[in-house]
């Protein structure tokens, strides 16, 4: 039988791979999901955040390493009878059964009574606010709506376990914001764990507890949305998160943390965020935490190459002298050809090593 | 001054342009022309002349084929030979389209399923007239392991023109059955798993539904192909006894006695009888989910 | 749904459905291989083989049947047919994916009921009103015939083709200057270009193997390969069986080339599958 939600505490991973001939799509996926987490898989494309999905799910076979929900073993076990909820990336809705049907499809294979399967219908179509739509056939469901069914398909079963395959990815701009709040919302009354694949790092950070960011089928980094956002534990993972300027510099001094680096001749403060093993380092910072200072002292001197506004103040691109593009705010408009000095925040520059 | 007036009404060119009407739609004359005499003419034509027999009276074609045995028995044969071998093919089809959608590399197998299609019955006949016949491979083979003790006679009989239509049927009712089984989205199949359906309530609850009225096509599609059965009903059957089929009583009416008044009636009736089975066919398909299987949206 | 144990049942339903599709597949080359073997066979009667292997009876074939004529009548015939089809079916499939015009549900019903109607249905009435005004057994009443599946064979196909290349490319076209001409030339032919070639190799199979429109309407100076192919069987004895099998050898290497050929541009679902199992994707 399908391991029940009442019973279990934590869903753990044992380093599963999955291989698609030679290619390691999947490498060692180990982590540990206690009831009630919200977890995001993070990456770009294929970094292997969708196999791990369907791994899980059953959908695909894994090459090596375990599932376990508490000491119950599930990769052994078909997708039929593991017993999870999953909402797929263009829904896969039953296109020739009704809203109701559809969301009842899970009770039915369980066997459980109509009478009971029919109230828990009602009750998931009300979570999702569906009320009025019971009756219909998917086709004639807007986009959002049929989020809605499918989210209410997958939870209606009260699965310990609910997987998300990039749910809001085909919805528009404003439904996506809106989705998340009732996802964030379901999930909260739900009290199992979710499952989250994105490629939308906003989405990711708004809504779990916990980020795992992969990248070429391996775990880079696992935190929580403010250690990912404010202390990315690599220079890839930094890039992900919005860190858009690299800048080249040299190692000066280190103790601890605390570095002092060298750009251009310019001494800067930062915190290294991984061993380094020349003096060559690269310094990541975000656009909004580099701003374009009144005097030109103590900042990265750069040619201002374009300005443009963004209501609350200025945001900018420039060159500095070794040719590296730096993208930084400003409080007023500087004109093309102007020398600026970008000033960087030392507590939100980090630095890592070149050597990558 | 100006010699345009641009204010009034849009001109007739305007307005059938606005309908769909211009230049572009006239391509599709010449085709319709050529449908039109070389289709719906002679039908009409035919129809027409089938109400005018040598007799002289309205119905005295219909009547005579209704009241004589060696014609209307026809209507029976046919059917004996085409309902059975459209059902035998599609309950063969089904299965096994079922597995080659799984494989990743199909062009193989349905490059040699369209053979006997591309070669036509014809050459199937011919082809199994050896390989059937009494000292053919197949008896043979069968003697070798014992199945059979003497050679059992598969040419020219019901048996022969059944198996010819299952050689040429079959891979046709199953590269059209895979073609409906890929275009249903295999998220669905997917998703059904994830909310605990096992194979088999997979295929009853999801795939069945989605894939009945495909299924209802493919079945008229291959019944009409059956039913129209003539020249291995002629070669490999026994077209005199138990294979003349209908086509084959139309073909001599109209080429050994040429009554070509008899020959339309016994073409009308022909088609008459495929109608009704198709309509009945597509009126039980009427009753399921014929939307798109791809998905709601994708 | 996968599981990395399969159970025993459906193992042996697995196996089954392997079974009997390669049961199909060993006949199929069997009857092939039957016809080809007989070809070459000096002389085979009761035996699993035959007592020697010659290629007289392909001379004795070419002959006897004067395939060189009926190659070249076949020829004739199908390459009209597909010149004509195209010639007729694409600018009308063109038409009926770009306008929206009064009665096209009609039209298309007049399109889809000449592949749906078999042709021994509708060629008896055919072959009727082409004998009534003398075109009957003649060359050109065979072309007609056997344009009545194919044109609509061929606007079937295309009308999808033609719908996937966004009108907005022929629109830029015109922004740039390009008449409706040059416009055809250089933008739209190169784009229907695959699909044309495509629905035309089909058409060329799909009339090589075309029996019954042909056997209905040709007279003895149209017929081509298979229906003297035809005749040639239903008269057996008259001839010996080795040279009928030579000439379905011939008529086997005839089609088989072309099909080859079509291969490389076209899927061998889309042979029977008309324009309308297009994915839903």
């Amino acid at each position: 039988m399908a391991p029940s939600l009442s019973s279990f505490k934590t869903l753990r991973l044992d380093g599963v791979s999955r291989d698609f001939g030679t290619v390691n799509a999947l490498r060692d996926l180990t982590l540990n999901i206690e009831r009630g987490e919200f977890v995001a898989l993070l990456g770009p494309s294929g970094c292997g955040k969708s196999t791990a999905l369907n791994c899980i799910a059953g959908l695909l076979p894994t090459s090596r390493g375990a599932i376990f929900l508490d000491d119950q073993r599930l990769d052994i076990l078909p997708t039929e009878e593991r017993g999870f909820g999953m909402v797929f990336q263009n829904y896969a809705l039953f296109p020739h059964m009704t809203v109701r049907d559809n969301i009842g499809f899970g009770l039915k294979m369980r066997g459980i009574p109509k009478a009971e399967a029919a109230a828990r219908v009602e009750k998931a179509i009300e979570t999702v606010r569906l009320g009025t739509q019971a009756h219909k056939l998917p086709g004639q469901l807007s986009g959002g709506q049929q989020q809605r069914v499918a989210i209410a398909r997958a939870i209606v079963v009260e699965p310990p376990l609910v997987l998300m395959d990039e749910p809001l990815s085909n919805l528009d701009a404003k439904l996506r914001l809106e989705m998340r709040q009732e996802i964030r919302r379901i999930h909260a009354g739900l009290g199992s764990i979710t499952i989250y694949v994105t490629h939308d790092q906003d989405e990711a950070l708004s809504l779990a507890d916990r980020i795992v960011v992969l990248r070429d089928g391996m775990i880079r980094q696992v935190g929580t949305p403010e250690d990912l956002y404010a202390r990315p534990a690599h220079l890839d993972v930094a890039e992900f998160m919005g860190f858009r300027n690299r800048i080249p510099a040299k190692l000066k001094t280190r103790s601890g943390d605390a570095v002092a680096i060298d750009v251009n001749g310019v001494l800067l403060q930062g915190i290294a965020r991984e061993e380094f093993k020349g003096d060559d380092v690269i310094a990541a910072i975000r656009p909004d935490d580099l701003f374009a200072g009144e005097t030109n002292e103590g900042g990265i001197p750069a040619v201002v190459e374009a300005m443009e506004y963004r209501g609350r103040d200025f945001f900018g691109s420039a060159r500095a002298k070794d040719g590296t593009e730096l993208f930084f705010r400003a409080s007023r408009r500087h004109a093309p050809g102007e020398t600026v000095a970008l000033i960087a925040d030392p507590a939100r520059l980090l630095v890592y090593g070149a050597a990558q | 001054m100006s010699s345009v007036d641009y204010h009034s009404n849009p001109g007739l060119k305007a307005r059938l342009a606005a309908r769909g009407l211009d230049s572009v739609t006239l391509l599709v004359l010449p085709a319709i022309a050529l449908l039109v005499g070389l289709f719906v003419y002679p039908f009409l034509y035919g129809l027409w002349l089938s109400f005018n027999p040598k007799d002289g009276s309205l119905l005295g074609n219909y009547f005579k084929f209704f009241s004589d045995p060696f014609l209307y028995d026809t209507i029976g044969t046919t059917l004996k030979l085409a309902v059975p071998v459209t059902i035998l093919n599609l309950v063969f089809a089904v299965p096994v389209a079922f597995r080659v959608r799984l494989m990743k590399n199909q062009r193989l197998l349905t490059t040699i399923l369209v053979l006997p299609i591309t070669l036509g019955t014809v050459l199937v006949a011919e082809g199994m007239l050896n390989y059937l016949g009494p000292q053919g491979w197949a008896n043979r083979i069968m003697m070798l392991f014992g199945i059979i003790s003497s050679p059992v006679k598969l040419t020219n009989n019901y048996w022969g023109v059944m198996l010819s239509l299952v050689i040429t049927g079959f891979p046709f009712t199953f590269l059209l059955t895979l073609s409906y089984i890929s275009g249903i989205d295999p998220a669905l199949e997917q998703a059904a798993a994830t909310l605990g359906a096992k194979a088999s309530a997979r295929f009853r609850h999801i795939f069945l539904p989605l894939l009945i009225p495909g299924l209802a096509i493919t079945f008229c599609l291959s019944f009409v192909q059956a039913y129209s059965v003539f020249p291995s009903a002629v070669l490999l059957g026994a077209p005199a006894g138990p294979t003349r089929v209908i086509s084959i009583a139309a073909y001599q009416a109209a080429f050994e006695e040429y009554d070509y008044s008899m020959a339309s009636a016994i073409a009308m009736i022909m088609g008459a009888v495929q109608l009704v089975v198709v309509a009945f066919v597509l009126q039980i398909r009427n009753l399921f989910y014929r939307g798109p299987a791809g998905g709601a949206k994708g | 749904m996968v599981s990395n144990e399969k159970s025993v049942g459906s193992r042996l339903w697995i196996f089954a459905v392997w079974a009997t599709t390669i049961f199909f597949i060993i006949n199929l080359f069997g009857i092939i291989a039957a016809v080809v073997t007989s070809s070459f066979a000096t002389r085979w009667l009761r035996a699993w083989f035959p007592d020697g292997f010659t290629t007289k009876w392909y001379f004795s074939a070419w002959a006897e049947f004067q395939l060189g004529d009926l190659l070249i009548v076949t020829f004739q015939i199908v390459f009209a047919v597909v010149f004509l089809s195209g010639l007729i079916g694409v600018p009308a499939a063109y038409a009926m994916a770009r306008r929206n015009f009064p009665g096209k549900q009609i039209v298309l019903l007049l399109l889809l009921l000449p592949l749906l109607v078999p042709p021994v249905t509708f060629g008896i009435p055919l072959a009727t009103v082409l004998y009534k005004s003398g075109l009957g057994g003649t060359m050109f009443g065979v072309i007609l015939a056997n344009l009545v599946p194919t044109v609509p064979f061929v606007i079937l196909v295309m009308i999808p083709f033609i719908e996937q290349i966004d009108p907005r490319v022929e629109a830029a076209a015109r922004v740039f200057g390009a008449g409706t001409f040059r416009m055809f030339i250089h933008v739209l032919l190169p784009l229907l270009l695959p699909g044309v070639l495509a629905s035309l190799l089909l058409v060329l199979v799909r009339t090589i193997a075309m029996f019954e429109l042909t056997f209905l309407t040709a007279g003895p100076t149209s017929q081509t390969l298979v229906v003297a192919l035809y005749y040639a069987v239903f008269a057996a004895g008259v001839r010996a069986v080795q040279s009928i099998d030579a000439m379905a050898v011939v008529y086997m290497v005839t089609t088989l080339i072309w099909l080859v050929i079509a291969l490389r541009f076209v899927n061998p679902t889309q042979m029977v599958t008309r324009a309308k199992q297009q994915p839903a994707h």
